[in-house]
């Protein structure tokens, strides 16, 4: 366990939108083969800080090191995936199968001019098999369910073999049933796969029992640590300030409620 | 039918040039359709009528006859046309649509202007309008073998590309492919192969070429190649079946084209998915 390399270091980090500061003073390290969920209630500058770790705001104050480079230097982003929320103006009537989907997550690795060739078909296989959807490769996404249409952009992250797989709230729209096997799917990926995952999910009691490592977030970082630690934490209740009831959200998925749908806890 | 096809040069021209088009617009129209722009096609068309009114009013004011191929002219304006809507959908980012009836009514517009001024309508002109089975020339169907060479070599060479942007522009923008480059290839290609294709359909049908084999292979189909396979074969057979019914009884190749795709498109309707799979 020790020596693990980092490859995600944050220190300092401090955000604003013009007059608003939504990150202040953010400390977080992930090592290699971690899993880490990050939690906090709409608006705790979640959002931001995927942008910033993925490039698209550029930081203004802090330091963020990927792979062991500063950010500015950083080049290698095909081993970083990216699943974005699935709402994002996705054609569900898009006449595509699960197989040509996440052939299309090669399509910059392929490289302009190029085609195919036997070692790409077979990575697709790999990664529709790993989010479990084999037997529906040659299905239309449109026939899937919500939960599978998600599994397949995350096969499509998987397709060019990312070290470090970032997911912004992957369960908003796939139905509370789908849920459990949606994340235990992604300890999967972390556990026999050896990906390094990075979720943003405000459900952080429905997976405690996959992730490695929790961060608690509302502007200030409120918790950084072992999921062990962050149950001992729970318990004894999280500053009242952080504003965000933890205890309710795991005793509600317990019973599970279907609060994603939902999605909203402010 | 095939003696006839044998024996005239006129019908050679319409049925060569009628089998590249039936390949090429239902295959650039699977693009068109799945990235919700089926009504680009509709605008591109009536720009293009106003290069070919333009071309007959030159010819007809200022220049000998027979001097110049309106399909030139017409394909230069559907060029100029397919840049300024990439253009306005810049201009108007959260109301892309807008491009379509700007370019449309300007199209239509200045048609009107150009056929006034050539003092009202003319034979050729409705050939133009709903396509004509004699008035295909050896030159055109060169000209449309070329432009289809064209379209067809980019769509073999950059089909991951031209997939992904279709399906999902912001990974397409996110992995570094230059997504406006491709808008820019994608859009000149729809404009060439509109004019391409007018001789047969006709400038007023262009769209439906495009449009309806793709409308109804989605209805059947199993993934993107698919949908490409079956849009060609419906455009192929709408093409063919429509060109030999006009040929016979004297009807515009244009209507019949389109009245072919809209019976394949209702039987594509009518037919249930999993009949049809098992069918293929």
């Amino acid at each position: 366990m020790n020596n693990k390399q980092v490859i995600i270091d944050i220190s300092g980090l401090s955000y604003s939108y013009e007059n608003e500061n939504v990150l202040e003073d953010i400390n977080i390290s992930i090592t290699k083969g971690s899993f880490l969920g990050i939690v906090g209630p709409n608006g705790s500058g979640k959002s931001t800080l995927l942008k910033l770790i993925l490039g698209l705001e550029k930081k203004q104050k802090g330091d963020i090191h990927l792979f062991g480079k500063d950010i500015s230097q950083f080049r290698d982003w095909e081993k970083i995936g990216f699943v974005s929320q699935k709402a994002n103006s996705f054609n569900t009537g898009f006449p595509a199968t699960v197989y040509e989907v996440v052939k299309s997550g090669l399509t910059k690795k392929i490289g302009l001019l190029h085609y195919m060739k036997k070692e790409h078909h077979l990575q697709i296989l790999k990664a529709i098999d790993s989010v479990g959807l084999l037997d529906l490769k040659q299905r239309n996404i449109g026939e899937l369910s919500g939960g599978q249409q998600q599994r397949v952009f995350i096969a499509r992250a998987l397709v060019s073999e990312p070290e470090l797989l970032i997911l912004d709230e992957p369960t908003v729209g796939v139905d509370a049933g789908n849920v459990r096997s949606f994340y235990h799917m992604l300890g999967d990926l972390n556990q026999k796969l050896g990906i390094t995952l990075l979720l943003v999910t405000h459900d952080i009691g429905a997976i405690t029992d996959k992730v490695t490592h929790v961060v608690c977030l509302n502007k200030y970082l409120y918790f950084h640590g072992e999921t062990e630690e962050f149950e001992v934490k729970k318990k004894n209740g999280m500053p009242e300030d952080y504003g965000f009831d933890l205890q309710m959200l795991s005793h509600k998925h317990g019973h599970d409620t279907g609060h994603e749908a939902g999605g909203d806890f402010q | 039918m095939i003696d006839a096809i044998l024996q005239y040069e006129f019908l050679q021209n319409a049925f060569l040039t009628g089998i590249i088009i039936g390949i090429i617009a239902p295959l650039i129209g699977v693009f068109v359709v799945v990235r919700r722009l089926s009504l680009i096609a509709d605008a591109l068309s009536h720009v293009t009528l106003a290069g070919i009114a333009a071309s007959l009013l030159l010819e007809k004011k200022f220049l000998p006859a027979g001097s110049l191929n309106p399909i030139y002219i017409g394909m230069v304006f559907s060029i100029v046309g397919s840049l300024f809507i990439e253009k306005l959908r810049t201009v108007y980012k959260h109301y892309q649509e807008l491009a379509i009836p700007i370019i449309l009514s300007s199209g239509t517009g200045l048609s009107v202007i150009f056929i006034s001024l050539a003092d009202g309508f003319n034979t050729d002109l409705f050939g133009y309008l709903f396509g004509s089975v004699s008035a295909v020339s050896r030159a055109d169907f060169w000209m449309v073998l070329i432009i289809s060479i064209f379209v067809i070599a980019i769509i073999l060479l950059f089909y991951k590309e031209l997939f992904l942007i279709s399906f999902d522009e912001e990974h397409a923008k996110a992995s570094g492919i230059p997504v406006k480059g491709f808008h820019l290839i994608f859009i000149i290609m729809v404009a060439l192969v509109i004019a391409s294709s007018m001789r047969i359909v006709g400038v007023l049908l262009v769209s439906s070429l495009m449009t309806l084999p793709v409308a109804s292979a989605i209805r059947l189909s199993n993934g993107f190649k698919q949908t490409i396979l079956y849009s060609i074969i419906f455009g192929e057979t709408a093409v063919l079946g429509g060109l030999t019914i006009s040929y016979y009884l004297d009807l515009a190749p244009g209507g019949t084209i389109v009245m072919i795709s809209v019976i394949i498109l209702i039987l594509s309707i009518l037919r249930k998915k999993g009949m049809v799979k098992r069918a293929v």
